[in-house]
């Protein structure tokens, strides 16, 4: 099959308008005959469900969770951008999506990335009308501030919880609809396979996780919008149940799997603290506005530090490197993320880092400049010119706390250290996938009737997404695409009727999620569930992390195929399958996991170049900077599912056009 | 919709324990005005205003309000204890409240009915003994008179007198207090009752007094706490909860929770010991 | 980070098999737990050696572990979310407890949060609530007014912000010992009553709230205050006050 990505033609500027004019409606008496799917409750997820149920459709919600409320949407700190140029700095359409673009280091689709652009500011503007108290100024107005990436000030914010207030926003929207029984929602529910009826998506298996009932639940339409596979490293910022089952499924059913490779490993994380570590906390980017971070210069004060006989407050200035500010001094401490990360492991790698652990991976977030430069203009604006160093220092960490506390108490609780008189310690971590399910501009995967949305798609952000644009493409693609290119799908569905659950393809689907089932449960193994997950993790972290090479990926590639033979072989999952059994979840979860990573090792092998998050060793120029291969590497990845032996995946390629960017090198400096 | 709420809801019963408890506390200010002329008055200036106060229309109305609205309280209260612990079937193994809240806040239930038991008591005690004794006693007053010294009934009426030795008037008490001419069948005047006298006997007796003393000042210091949540806790149920004003209030409260029932202890506690 | 020890302690868990059967507590003696872990680690840990055993784990919920999406329940030793205040108990740290200590865990109890196995309830008599009238009616064209069109004061925009901090984690009702779910309510009441987009529908919207979370089985408020310490995100008792009133203001209406 070749992939049609479906662009329009047409302006830059006026594709999604067109395109949208021309599309074929569903008429409002129509929209009841029609059931919609919707896996996952995130940004993307309810935010579509709330939009088609609000239409008239039947939509059918599911997720994981014991409210739709908990998807892990919820824990975005920093922001969400938009487009409005409220702070008059020079913000455009085009800017958001040229630095959106370049901060994917050219690896995303034009088309997609403005249309996210275009729609941005309406998503702010319907956030506003939902309720969402985002920050504001004493004018009343909304306040911005400034992301990695970006040298404008487009990030709106709720303190630092902006993916809860938006994620609470998108929910209200839901519920709405729940109340008005224009969606049904399943709490509680795990989608355990897509059922396909003549090649079209028509219905999921779900697994009621308190019953531990096999459900059939069909629809002319399914949306997956079941977030990232950054579990994949067991590590990882993302939470405990965030899985890649659903969009795994699909894949298995014939929907191409996009750039797996693409992994963001965000740069300001709690470094880690031992082998029981169930998983990393951010702390927001957002920080990177007021922080500076450093190592010390001296190999001997890293050692010290590391031996805790020397404190970071007793390294003088001149023996600090602040070194994002000296590689990078046009975007200092707000470069995008990949970068960050890679130049806190070079430093490590070299010897630098100052956390005690096994390791030696963590360097410094310090704020004592900004207490002290936010403490003297907050005396000056009070009418106090000339402050003793005691009232500055007071001044500024109120300053601090109104920007930050809840996060600055977060490190605390976490670390039992007081930021505000020490410097954070912090590592990258894992946070975001870029790679996902592919789609076409209709957002529609390789299934027709199979919509994969928000994070679990590939769509907007090349091989590194910038902060606050992860919230942008999860509402943009629920509230304001899905409902256009969904409703153009289904205007060809208003005269197939219910579609019944009674059919062998159905018997077929329901009687595999049950074989998989019994299979773990009657497995004979020794290992816990866990063991697996946290080797795999192992694997994954060291040979498919931040640096890659050929040899550490031939080897990864190997070793997880003979892992999850073992897993399959010496796992062992305690209870039964009539019950809320959270050991039962999470294997049939880590035996997906266990099969994309294979595929993730596969597609950084593939890609013989060095792009945003996917950094091959090989490739890079002499002061450590990615190199990318435009020549043979301008394309996106997306395989093909052929079977349980992941080494047959086969890649296909779409060329990545560039017609109103000029594709260039990336530079922060 | 809006009448069932403000009739059935959870927050209608919170409206109407905030404003029942601060009607109540409105009563303990007057209730205490009253009783400090216990101490600070003299009997015949006590029982006038007892008289007042039982025949006022409009201090009648209040009265029966008062009735009402300890009722309502008490019911009120009752009804949310048990609708309250329906709300937790299984109760935890292990709590630590005093964590969170204060004793008293969690306590109001328990505090409650023993303000009631002190109430019905009470009334038992007094108001009933001075709506219903036949053997109260009406005041008297102790004069020189043409060089003679008597002991007289005072009057509702100005001025009259009537000698507590009816013998040679041609007077007789009917309905425990009225003096009728017993020949004419015609009312003359109405004695007071002396309120002043029985609370002073009931406090000073020498068997009960001193522990019907102690026990008052125990009832009270159960008033106290249950004032120092309910007070600030009827402002919050209405709505008012600013942290502009909320200092005042709760420093309002406290003081009111200690300082009025602390005055209500010391009459008795004055009676029993150092009144004559 | 620096004082890491470790610490063997005393469990003494509920466990129930599912909402039909009874349940009681089990004791469990857990070693070597690192004082730098936090609970839910630590309870992982348990897992991890009930599995070796060959015996149950212990359910529990949990998600996030970052103190956000109100997924972690857990009256660890008397309190919700265990002997600290203004923490999930995802963010609760062994280093609070001590070498041999007992430490009780069991689930919410509530009339309206049911349990469903070990220490996981169902709390979605929350959803149900906010089903009757947690939102602003406004459909999601994207076509509305802009966001600057409507200023607000900022002052309204932070304590509207504070309400909406709410994580639905159901802690106010654990605590309560008249299982009131009123803070919750009144957080969501308060946050759409401060803004001027909610404003249009807030009679409706408070009457409606609070018939829900009377038909749940939630208790009644008594103001003692334990909801506002327990609660992670600090939510205000005054929130509470503003729906008492806003209920005032929308019956008598």
């Amino acid at each position: 099959m070749s992939l049609d990505s479906k662009i329009p033609e047409g302006h830059i500027s006026d594709k999604w308008t067109d395109y949208k004019d021309h599309l074929k409606l569903v008429a409002p008496n129509n929209r009841p005959k029609i059931d919609i799917i919707v896996v996952g409750t995130g940004l993307a997820g309810a935010s579509a469900a709330a939009s088609l149920g609000e239409m008239g459709y039947n939509v059918k919600a599911f997720c994981f969770q014991d409210s739709p409320r908990r998807a892990h949407s919820i824990a975005a700190q920093g922001g969400i951008n938009a487009a409005k140029n409220y702070q008059n700095d020079g913000d455009s359409v085009f800017r958001l999506f040229y630095d959106t673009i370049k901060g994917g280091d050219y690896r995303a689709r034009e088309a997609n990335v403005h249309r996210l652009a275009e729609v941005s500011g309406n998503i702010i503007d319907q956030c506003v009308a939902q309720g969402v108290p985002f920050a504001r100024d004493y004018g009343g107005l909304l306040d911005n501030r400034s992301f990695g990436g970006t040298q404008v000030q487009r990030t709106f914010y709720a303190a630092g919880q902006t993916g809860q207030q938006l994620l609470l926003g998108a929910y209200s929207a839901l519920s709405r609809q729940i109340g008005l029984g224009r969606v049904k929602m399943y709490n509680r529910h795990e989608m355990l396979d897509l059922v396909k009826v003549d090649g079209k998506a028509r219905g999921i298996i779900a697994r009621n996780l308190i019953t531990g009932e096999i459900e059939r639940h069909s629809a002319h339409a399914v949306i997956i919008a079941s977030g990232g596979y950054g579990n994949v490293y067991f590590l990882s910022t993302n939470a405990m149940g965030s899985n890649v089952t659903a969009a795994w499924k699909i894949h298995k059913q014939g929907a191409y799997f996009a750039n797996p490779c693409y992994v963001q490993i965000h740069p300001t994380c709690i470094p880690v603290h031992g082998t029981n570590q169930s998983k990393l906390t951010l702390m927001s980017e957002s920080l990177r506005n007021s922080g500076r971070i450093w190592v010390p210069k001296k190999k001997e004060d890293a050692e010290a530090i590391r031996a805790g006989k020397l404190k970071p407050t007793q390294i003088a200035e001149e023996d600090r490197d602040y070194y994002l500010e000296r590689r990078y001094p046009a975007f200092g401490n707000l470069v995008p993320r990949d970068v960050a990360s890679r130049a806190a492991k070079e430093r490590c790698d070299a010897g630098y880092g100052i956390e005690a652990n096994s390791t030696n991976e963590g360097v410094y977030l310090d704020f004592a400049s900004e207490i002290q430069s936010k403490g003297r203009q907050t005396a000056y604006a009070q009418g106090n010119h000339n402050p003793s160093d005691e009232e500055v220092i007071s001044l500024g960490k109120k300053w601090i706390e109104e920007k930050y506390g809840n996060l600055f108490q977060m490190y605390e609780k976490i670390t039992d250290e007081n930021p505000y008189e020490t410097p954070m310690k912090i590592y990258p971590a894992v946070h975001y996938t870029m790679g996902g399910v592919w789609v076409d501009y209709n957002l529609q995967s390789t299934i027709p009737g199979c919509f994969v949305a928000g994070e679990a798609n590939f769509s907007d952000h090349g091989a590194n997404r910038l902060g606050a644009s992860a919230l942008m493409q999860g509402l943009a693609d629920g509230y304001f695409v899905l409902p256009y290119t969904v409703s153009n799908y289904l205007a060809d569905e208003i005269r197939t009727g219910t579609i019944p659950t009674n059919s062998p393809e159905f018997d077929e689907a329901e009687k595999k999620v049950k074989d998989s089932i019994n299979f773990f449960l009657n497995n004979n193994g020794t290992k816990s569930v866990d063991h697996f997950h946290k080797a795999l993790g192992d694997i994954m972290w060291n040979k498919v992390g931040m640096g890659r090479n050929e040899q550490g990926l031939t080897e990864a590639v190997a070793e997880i195929d003979a892992l999850r033979k073992e897993f399959f072989k010496e796992v062992y999952v305690p209870g039964s399958a009539d019950e809320l059994n959270p050991e039962l979840e999470k294997a049939l979860r880590v035996a997906d996991f266990m099969e994309l990573g294979q595929l993730m090792a596969m597609d950084a092998l593939q890609r013989k170049e060095s792009c945003g998050g996917h950094f091959r060793e090989e490739y890079q120029d002499a002061e450590g900077e990615t190199l990318r291969d435009d020549e043979n590497f301008k394309f996106v990845g997306a395989w093909e599912y052929h079977g349980s032996d992941i080494n047959k995946e086969e890649l296909h390629k779409e060329e990545l056009n560039y017609e109103f960017i000029k594709i260039a090198a990336r530079n922060y400096k | 919709m809006a009448k069932s709420a403000i009739l059935k809801s959870s927050l209608a019963k919170k409206y109407w324990m905030a404003l029942t408890g601060l009607f109540l506390c409105l009563f303990l200010v007057g209730h205490l005005a009253g009783n400090l002329q216990l101490i600070f008055s003299d009997a015949l200036h006590f029982n006038e205003y007892a008289l007042f106060m039982t025949t006022n229309p409009v201090v009648k109305l209040l009265s029966y309000l008062t009735y009402i609205s300890i009722l309502f309280h008490a019911v009120d209260g009752i009804m949310l204890t048990v609708q309250n612990r329906k709300a937790r079937p299984i109760r935890y193994a292990k709590e630590d409240s005093s964590a969170n809240s204060a004793w008293a806040s969690r306590n109001m239930a328990v505090l409650g009915t023993l303000i009631l038991v002190f109430i019905v008591t009470h009334m038992v005690n007094f108001w009933a003994v001075m709506h219903f004794d036949k053997n109260m006693p009406l005041q008297t007053i102790h004069i020189t008179y043409q060089g003679q010294e008597m002991d007289m009934y005072v009057t509702t009426n100005d001025g009259k007198y009537i000698p507590t030795d009816l013998s040679n008037t041609g007077l007789e008490i009917r309905n425990h207090k009225e003096f009728y001419d017993a020949a004419a069948n015609l009312k003359m005047a109405e004695g007071i009752k002396d309120l002043h006298k029985i609370t002073f006997a009931f406090f000073k007796d020498a068997k009960y007094g001193l522990i019907a003393t102690i026990l008052y000042v125990i009832a009270m210091f159960v008033l106290a706490f249950h004032l120092l949540h309910g007070f600030a806790s009827a402002f919050q149920s209405l709505g008012a909860n600013n942290p502009k004003y909320n200092g005042l209030i709760k420093g309002f409260g406290k003081g009111f929770a200690i300082i009025v029932p602390l005055l209500f202890a010391i009459i008795p506690v004055y009676i029993h010991f150092f009144a004559k | 980070m620096a004082s890491s020890k470790f610490i063997n302690i005393n469990l003494k868990i509920w466990r129930q098999k599912n909402a039909k059967e009874k349940g009681k507590i089990e004791t469990y003696r857990l070693d070597k737990v690192s004082t730098d872990s936090s609970f839910l680690e630590m309870l992982d840990q348990l897992n991890e050696q009930l599995v070796s055993e060959r015996k149950e784990p212990v359910a529990f919920d949990h998600d996030c572990r970052e103190g956000i999406c109100g997924m972690c329940s857990l009256f660890i030793n008397g309190r919700a979310h265990g002997p600290d205040t203004g923490i999930t108990t995802c963010q609760l740290h062994m280093r609070m407890f001590k070498d041999n200590d007992t430490i009780f865990v069991e689930p919410w109890r509530s009339k309206a949060f049911p349990v469903v196995k070990d220490l996981v309830v169902d709390r979605s008599a929350f959803d149900r609530i906010q089903q009757a009238g947690g939102f602003v009616s406004v459909n999601t064209s994207g076509n509305t007014i802009d966001a600057n069109a409507t200023p607000v004061p900022k002052h309204d925009a932070d304590r509207a912000f504070e309400a909406a901090a709410c994580i639905g984690c159901g802690a106010c009702v654990a605590t309560c010992k008249n299982g009131s779910a009123m803070l919750f309510v009144g957080a969501k009441v308060s946050q759409y009553a401060l803004l001027p987009q909610g404003k249009v529908e807030a009679t409706q919207r408070v009457l409606n709230m609070v018939r829900q979370m009377d038909e749940e089985g939630f208790g009644n408020c008594t103001n003692t205050g334990a909801c506002e310490v327990e609660c992670p995100k600090g939510i205000s008792l005054e929130n509470i006050a503003r729906m008492n009133r806003e209920y005032l203001v929308a019956s008598i209406k």
